[in-house]
């Protein structure tokens, strides 16, 4: 069994929110649950259908498979299998294993008495996918307004959409996800960095306290947001950071159509100092 | 739905913690100082308690060479625009201090034509520089490890690169980053653009994907944290050297939904070298652009990993290559 020492007092039954007792086992290391077993099913579908589409595709290039959206003529119809429709069937298997992984959090976390933070900031990560997949799509009358399955055609994808908005480095909403992405790498950093010094504090030297982080951050910037607090900044800033993104994007046609640099005339055409 | 900690609802103030003792000082700049105070709002989030606060001569150098640096890229903006108040507002998003132009290469220019910018630059640095020598110093003054500076170096790496490195490689300071909110996302995109679009370059890739990683970390760590905080998750120190239920479940927590779990300390390691990565491949990947690579995307073809695109359009000639530049 591949179980660590202390684990076979938390392997208790319950928990679940689908099933009752039905799926409330483990296989090796990992929980199934419900949610376990559809999160297999929606995985191994959406897979097998992308190793279909690669071999209805021209290469085998790891690097250039690519699976397209349906052509913007279908509108938001359903398209023939090898013009997008495989591309549907595997959006919809990515929703099905994203949420089913979603719930099987939650049971976890009741199995374990855990608060829900997990599985709500993985529910931030899924947003922001069914906002580039689904809402935007819908949004815009096109299911072709997702981006393509593969390595390098969804970053084409990606650079291509943004200079359709001549420069998005000027969508606002772009700048804030930036912002929150580079300061949460920095706040990640000096969290990792300030455990770290204080428990590994070089030889012979005994492991630090709280008390000398807590000092350590009061006395170079003036204040220490403390243990528990440091927990809550790193959550809302990666949060913000996905949910930025997520924004930034479904701004971008829907309801901004024009290069994103003149969205701020209307900064320099205020009536106060025109 | 039971109890999730979001927002602190009690707070205790008893008398300030003044920090842990160090050494006597020589001087009064190395005292640290005794004002504190408490504010309540902060103390929902995190802890309430502001300041002591430290200064140290390299606090005071880099503080004075920071707001010298500040000083002058606002004092050449506010000039721009004829020293007037409310266009320096209306303007300030727009509005750059600009490296030199080429033909002044590696020398020094003249100050109105660049020569500001690299002052400017050069006490921004020196302060950057001052102050990692003060987070290094501190943390061996409390007897912590110098995690923080060593991560913090590798920051400055990515911006010595930019500023310094690579303009040197590449024979020229004009190939620095303006100072300015607008103008230094116009200098990456024309830089990207310029050299066949920085997404083909693979550190660029690699530095996104510590980027986009270091969020995931986070989330999965502060969240887990979080989750655990009613056995006391938060105190990581205690759980690292004597672990408790709360590391047990934080472990079988990701154990059960992944198959893989950290431990309370080894999580901040992967966070640490994800964190720590970002910048070192970043600020490889730029410096190897221009300097060793002219086009990512058609490097990205030679070495077989992008496709080779059919030509919709007639050629263009190269404007970097046409005479008289």
């Amino acid at each position: 069994m591949a179980m660590l020492s202390f684990e076979k007092k938390y392997r208790v039954r319950g928990g679940t929110l689908v099933g009752g007792d039905m799926f409330d086992f483990w296989v090796g290391p990992f929980y199934v649950g419900f949610f376990g077993v559809t999160t297999m099913f929606f995985s191994v579908v959406g897979t097998l259908l992308i190793v279909w589409g690669a071999a209805l595709g021209p290469t085998w290039n790891l690097w250039q498979i690519s699976i397209a959206p349906p052509d913007l003529k279908y509108g938001l119809a359903m398209a023939p299998l090898a013009e997008g429709g495989l591309w549907q069937l595997i959006t919809i298997c990515a929703i099905g294993a994203f949420v089913s992984w979603a719930l099987r959090e939650v049971e976890i976390c009741r199995k374990l008495g855990m608060g829900y933070h997990v599985p709500v900031a993985f529910g931030f990560a899924i947003l922001a996918y069914v906002t580039l997949v689904v809402i935007r799509p819908v949004l815009l009358g096109a299911w072709g307004h997702g981006f393509p399955y593969g390595i390098w055609s969804h970053l084409d994808w990606v650079s291509n959409v943004g200079y359709q908005y001549l420069h998005f480095h000027y969508n606002p909403a772009h700048m804030l996800a930036v912002t929150f992405f580079f300061t949460t790498c920095l706040a990640l950093a000096l969290h990792a960095s300030l455990v770290l010094s204080a428990t590994n504090p070089g030889g012979g030297q005994t492991v630090k306290t709280p008390e000398h982080e807590n000092t350590f951050f009061r006395d170079t910037i003036g204040y220490s947001i403390g243990t528990l607090g440091v927990h809550r900044l790193g959550l809302l800033l990666a949060l913000n950071a996905v949910f930025w993104s997520a924004v930034c994007i479904v701004i971008s046609g829907p309801f901004w159509t024009r290069g994103w640099p003149e969205w701020w005339n209307w900064w320099l055409d205020l009536p106060f100092w025109r | 739905m039971a109890y999730q900690n979001i927002f602190t609802r009690v707070q205790v103030h008893g008398g300030p913690d003044l920090g842990m003792p160090q050494k006597p000082a020589f001087t009064v700049l190395g005292q640290r100082g005794s004002q504190t105070f408490d504010w309540h709002i902060l103390g929902r989030f995190g802890d309430a308690q502001v300041g002591p606060f430290y200064l140290g001569w390299t606090g005071v150098l880099s503080l004075i060479l920071g707001i010298f640096a500040f000083n002058i890229m606002g004092m050449n903006m506010l000039a721009q625009v004829n020293y007037d108040p409310v266009q320096f507002i209306r303007q300030l998003f727009w509005l750059s201090l600009d490296p030199p132009r080429p033909e002044y290469g590696l020398s020094f220019p003249p100050l109105n034509d660049g020569g500001w910018y690299m002052i400017a630059g050069f006490c921004l640095t020196a302060s950057i520089l001052l102050f990692w020598l003060r987070m290094y110093r501190r943390a061996i003054a409390l007897g912590m490890g110098t995690h923080i500076a060593w991560a913090f170096a590798a920051a400055i790496w990515l911006y010595l690169v930019l500023g310094f490195f690579r303009p040197l490689a590449m024979g020229s300071w004009s190939e620095a980053v303006p100072f300015g909110i607008f103008p230094h996302l116009d200098w990456t995109t024309a830089f990207s653009l310029r050299y066949g679009n920085l997404f083909y370059n693979p550190f660029h890739a690699l530095s996104i994907v510590f980027l986009y990683g270091s969020a995931l970390l986070f989330a999965m760590h502060a969240g887990t944290i979080l989750a655990v905080s009613r056995y006391g998750g938060e105190r990581e120190i205690e759980q690292i050297t004597d672990r408790g239920t709360a590391s047990e479940r934080a472990a079988l927590f990701w154990r059960w939904t992944m198959g893989f779990n950290g431990t309370m300390e080894s999580v901040h390691r992967w966070a640490w070298w994800f964190a720590v990565l970002t910048p070192i491949t970043g600020g490889i990947g730029i410096l190897l652009t221009g300097t060793v690579v002219d086009n990512w995307y058609l490097w990205a073809v030679k070495h077989g990993v992008a496709a080779q695109y059919p030509l919709v359009f007639p050629p263009v000639a190269d404007p970097a290559l046409a005479p008289g530049r």
